[in-house]
C-alpha cells in the first residue's frame, strides 16, 4: 500500500519516545525535580499559572518539566488539565488592599502611607552575568528590617479617591454576575469583566507589545504607574450551606493600578481614569502591559477616538490567547495537500488560458 | 488494516473525555444548529488535550454525539493513515473504547478534515467536519460584529462581488477549496477547507453533517436532505476540478487525486486521496498503470 508522506501509529509512538529522551537530556546530569523548578524557576512557574489560569505551583512546575521549559507548551498542558476540573463555585472577590505586601511601589508620589517597599526586584540590578551561580553559589542571607511592615498597606489610589481626582470603581449592586470566559464564548460588545479575564490569561509578549505601542503614540493614554504591589492575599469561599465565607488559603498575586489622564467633557469635570492589570505570583511586566491595554480598550466607553490596534476590542481579544494562536499558526504543519492540489489545478488551468491568449495575440499581430 | 489493536480505555476520564454537563451544552448547540441549517451557533468550546487547529471543534462534536455502540472512522486529507487522523482515532479509542473502522460504509460517525469520502454516505450516518475558520465572510470583513449583521440581513452581495471580480480578473472563479455555499436558501456557509470537488456531495446528502470550530467556538450543521448550493453565476456555472489522469493504483477516473512527486526530476504520479475507496477498488480487481519504476524501492521498499 502506498505510504509516502503519511505516518502511521508506530511513527508517532517513536517520535514521542524520542521526545521523552530529548527532554531528559544527558543522563549523566542529574534529573531536575519538580520541587527544584517550583522553587528556583519561580517566575516561569508564575507565568504558566497566570496564562494557564490555574493557581497550582506544583502542577505548573510539572508542566514546565514535561514541556522542556517551553512556556506556551506548559501553559497549554495546564489549561488542558484545568478543563477536566469540577467547578464548585466562585470565590469571594479578592481584597487586595488587605494583601500581605512584599513589594509595593508608586511612581506618582514620593512617599505614600506605609512607604515605598522595593522587595525582591530586578529593577536596580546591574545586568552582569553572575559567574558565582555557575559554581552553585549560595547567596548570603538577606538582612531583615528591625520593624516589620504594617500588616496591610492602604492603596495609593485611595489617596486620590478622597479628592475625587480619580474615577471610582465600585460595582453597582445590580451588576450582573461576571461571565466566565472559560465556559462561554467571547461575544461582542464584551463587558470589561470579560475583557479583563481575556487579558489576564492573555500572552504576556502580546500585551507587552500592545501596551508599548500605546506609549509610542498608537492610542496614547498618558499612563502613570499609580501603584504596583506584590504579596499574598487570602482566598475566601462562601459555601451556600454555611452562609459565611471560609478561608481556603493564600495565593501570591501582583497587581498594577495604572493612573491615566482623561480630559473630561462638558458635563464631567476632568478626572484621572484607571487601567488595571494583575497576574498570579510575581509578574509585573505582565500586569503593567495588561493595565495599559485595559485602559486602551476603554477608549470607546470614555469617548476617545478608536484609531489604534490596542484600542480595537475584537483585534486584541481575539488574538491575545497564546494557546489558540500557537495552535492555529502551527497547524500549518499538518498536511494540506488536498487543498494545495485544488490550487495547483486552478493555477495550471489559469496559466494555460493565459498562454493561449498570448499566443493568439501574437498570431494576430503576425498576420 | 481494519483489524485495529484492541482499545485500552483510559477510565481516569469521562467517557469521550468531556464531562456530561459539557456534552449536554454542546448537544444543545448542535440541536440549535440542526434547526437553523448553516447558521453558526456560539458554544462554550473547551480546552482540549489536542492543539487548536488540530481538530478540537470536530473532536468536541464527535465526543458529544458518540455512544458505546458507534463505529468511528477518522480521515485527514481523505486518508485514514495520515498522522493527525491516526492521532485522533487513537484519542477516541483511548477515551471511549468504541470500534473504529476505515470502511466508510461501516462507520456510524466519520470525522474528517479537508475531504468528504468518495463512497456516498447514507441515512443514519453522521459526518463531522473539522473547521478552522467558520465565517464565510471573514476574508471580506474581519469583524465578527459586522459579519453577524450581514448574516442577519442575508446581505451576501460582497461575496458575489468577490466572485465576479475573480471572473473579471482571471476569467474564472479562483477559489479552489472552502468554496462558499448557500444552505437551505438562507445562510451562506463555509464547507470547511474541502476541495470544491466535494461540494456537490453536500447537496441533499442523506447523512447528517455537523461542523465544529473549536478555537473560534462555533458549531453549525446541515440536516439530511438539505439544499446546499455552491455560489455561481448563470453564465459561469459552478465547476469542479478535473484531472487528465487516473489513479495510478486503482485506475479510478472520477475520484479526487493527490499528486505525488516521485523523483527529483519533478515527475508526478496521481493517486486517490480517499485511501479506503482506492483500497476497496483494488480489492475488487481494479488496477491502475502502477507507480513509476523504482519508486517503491526509493521509499525503502515499504508496501
Amino acid at each position: 500500500m502506498y505510504v509516502a508522506v503519511k505516518g502511521g501509529e508506530r511513527a508517532i509512538a517513536n517520535a514521542h519516545a524520542w521526545l521523552a529522551e530529548e527532554r531528559r537530556g544527558d543522563a549523566a546530569v542529574p534529573e531536575l525535580t519538580v520541587a527544584q523548578i517550583r522553587e528556583q524557576q519561580r517566575l516561569a512557574v508564575d507565568r504558566v499559572m497566570t496564562e494557564g489560569s490555574l493557581y497550582d505551583p506544583d502542577l505548573a512546575a510539572l508542566a514546565l518539566k514535561q514541556a522542556r521549559g517551553d512556556q506556551v507548551e506548559a501553559i497549554f498542558l495546564l489549561r488542558a488539565y484545568r478543563t477536566t476540573l469540577t467547578r464548585f463555585g466562585a470565590t469571594v472577590p479578592l481584597e487586595t488592599s488587605r494583601m500581605t505586601v512584599r513589594r509595593r511601589v508608586s511612581a506618582i508620589f514620593k512617599d505614600v502611607p506605609g512607604g515605598q517597599v522595593l522587595g525582591p526586584t530586578f529593577d536596580y540590578t546591574h545586568r552582569l552575568l553572575d559567574f558565582t551561580l555557575a559554581a552553585n553559589g549560595e547567596p548570603p542571607a538577606a538582612p531583615v528590617a528591625e520593624t516589620p511592615l504594617a500588616d496591610t498597606l492602604p492603596g495609593v489610589i485611595d489617596v486620590l479617591n478622597r479628592e475625587s481626582l480619580i474615577e471610582t470603581e465600585v460595582a453597582p449592586s445590580d451588576a450582573p454576575t461576571p461571565p466566565d470566559l472559560t465556559r462561554e464564548p467571547l461575544r461582542f460588545p464584551a463587558p470589561r469583566a470579560m475583557r479583563l479575564q481575556n487579558l489576564a490569561r492573555g500572552d504576556e509578549g502580546f500585551l507587552l507589545a500592545l501596551g508599548y505601542s500605546t506609549q509610542r503614540g498608537y492610542g496614547r493614554n498618558h499612563p502613570f504607574a499609580g501603584e504596583i504591589r506584590f504579596g499574598e492575599v487570602t482566598v475566601e469561599f462562601e459555601a451556600p450551606e454555611l452562609g459565611f465565607a471560609v478561608e481556603l488559603g493564600d495565593i501570591e498575586l501582583t497587581e498594577c493600578q495604572m493612573v491615566n489622564q482623561f480630559a473630561g467633557s462638558k458635563t464631567e469635570p476632568p478626572q484621572f481614569t484607571r487601567g488595571y492589570g494583575t497576574s498570579f505570583g510575581h509578574g509585573e511586566r505582565k500586569a503593567m502591559g495588561m493595565a495599559l491595554v485595559d485602559r486602551a480598550l476603554r477608549a470607546a466607553e470614555l469617548g476617545e477616538e478608536v484609531t489604534s490596534p490596542a484600542q480595537d476590542t475584537e483585534f486584541v481579544l481575539y488574538h491575545s490567547d497564546n494557546v489558540e494562536a500557537q495552535g492555529f499558526v502551527q497547524h500549518l504543519k499538518l498536511p494540506h495537500y488536498v487543498d494545495f492540489q485544488s490550487e495547483l489545478t486552478v493555477i495550471r488551468a489559469m496559466r494555460r488560458a493565459a498562454a493561449q491568449t498570448k499566443e493568439a495575440a501574437l498570431a494576430e499581430a503576425a498576420e | 488494516m481494519n483489524a485495529m489493536t484492541p482499545p485500552v480505555v483510559d477510565d481516569g476520564y469521562s467517557f469521550a473525555f468531556l464531562d456530561e454537563q459539557t456534552k449536554r451544552m454542546i448537544r444543545r448547540a448542535i440541536l440549535k444548529a440542526v434547526a437553523i441549517p448553516g447558521h453558526q451557533i456560539p458554544f462554550g468550546s473547551r480546552e482540549m488535550p489536542l492543539s487548536y487547529g488540530w481538530g478540537t471543534g470536530g473532536i468536541q462534536v464527535t465526543a458529544s454525539v458518540i455512544g458505546r455502540g458507534d463505529t468511528l472512522k477518522v480521515i485527514d486529507q481523505g486518508a485514514d493513515d495520515t498522522t493527525n487522523a491516526v492521532s485522533i482515532r487513537g484519542f477516541f479509542r483511548r477515551m471511549t473504547g468504541v470500534a473504529t473502522t476505515e470502511r466508510t460504509e461501516d462507520a456510524t460517525i466519520v470525522q474528517t478534515r479537508h475531504r468528504i469520502p468518495e463512497t456516498r454516505l447514507a441515512e443514519g450516518q453522521v459526518i463531522v467536519y473539522q473547521v478552522p475558520i467558520p465565517e464565510p465572510l471573514r476574508w471580506l470583513e474581519p469583524r465578527e460584529t459586522e459579519t453577524c449583521k450581514m448574516h442577519g440581513l442575508a446581505e451576501y452581495g460582497a461575496m458575489h462581488v468577490k466572485l465576479y471580480e475573480d471572473i473579471v480578473r482571471y476569467g474564472r472563479i479562483e477559489t479552489a477549496y472552502d468554496y462558499p455555499v448557500m444552505v437551505n436558501g438562507r445562510y451562506l456557509m463555509r464547507p470547511s477547507p474541502i476541495p470544491k470537488f466535494d461540494n456537490p456531495k453536500m447537496d441533499y446528502m442523506p447523512a447528517l453533517q455537523l461542523f465544529g470550530a473549536g478555537r473560534e467556538k462555533r458549531i453549525y450543521a446541515v440536516p439530511p436532505y438539505t439544499s446546499v448550493k455552491s455560489l455561481d453565476f448563470e453564465d459561469h456555472p459552478f465547476e469542479i476540478e478535473r484531472w487528465e489522469h487516473q489513479c495510478a493504483l486503482c485506475g479510478s477516473g472520477d475520484s479526487f487525486l493527490d499528486e505525488i512527486v516521485v523523483d527529483d526530476q519533478g515527475n508526478h504520479a496521481f493517486v486517490c486521496s480517499d485511501t479506503d475507496y482506492c483500497g476497496q477498488r483494488r480489492a475488487e480487481g481494479h488496477e491502475g498503470t502502477g507507480m513509476p519504476e523504482g519508486y517503491l524501492q526509493r521509499q525503502g521498499g515499504r508496501e
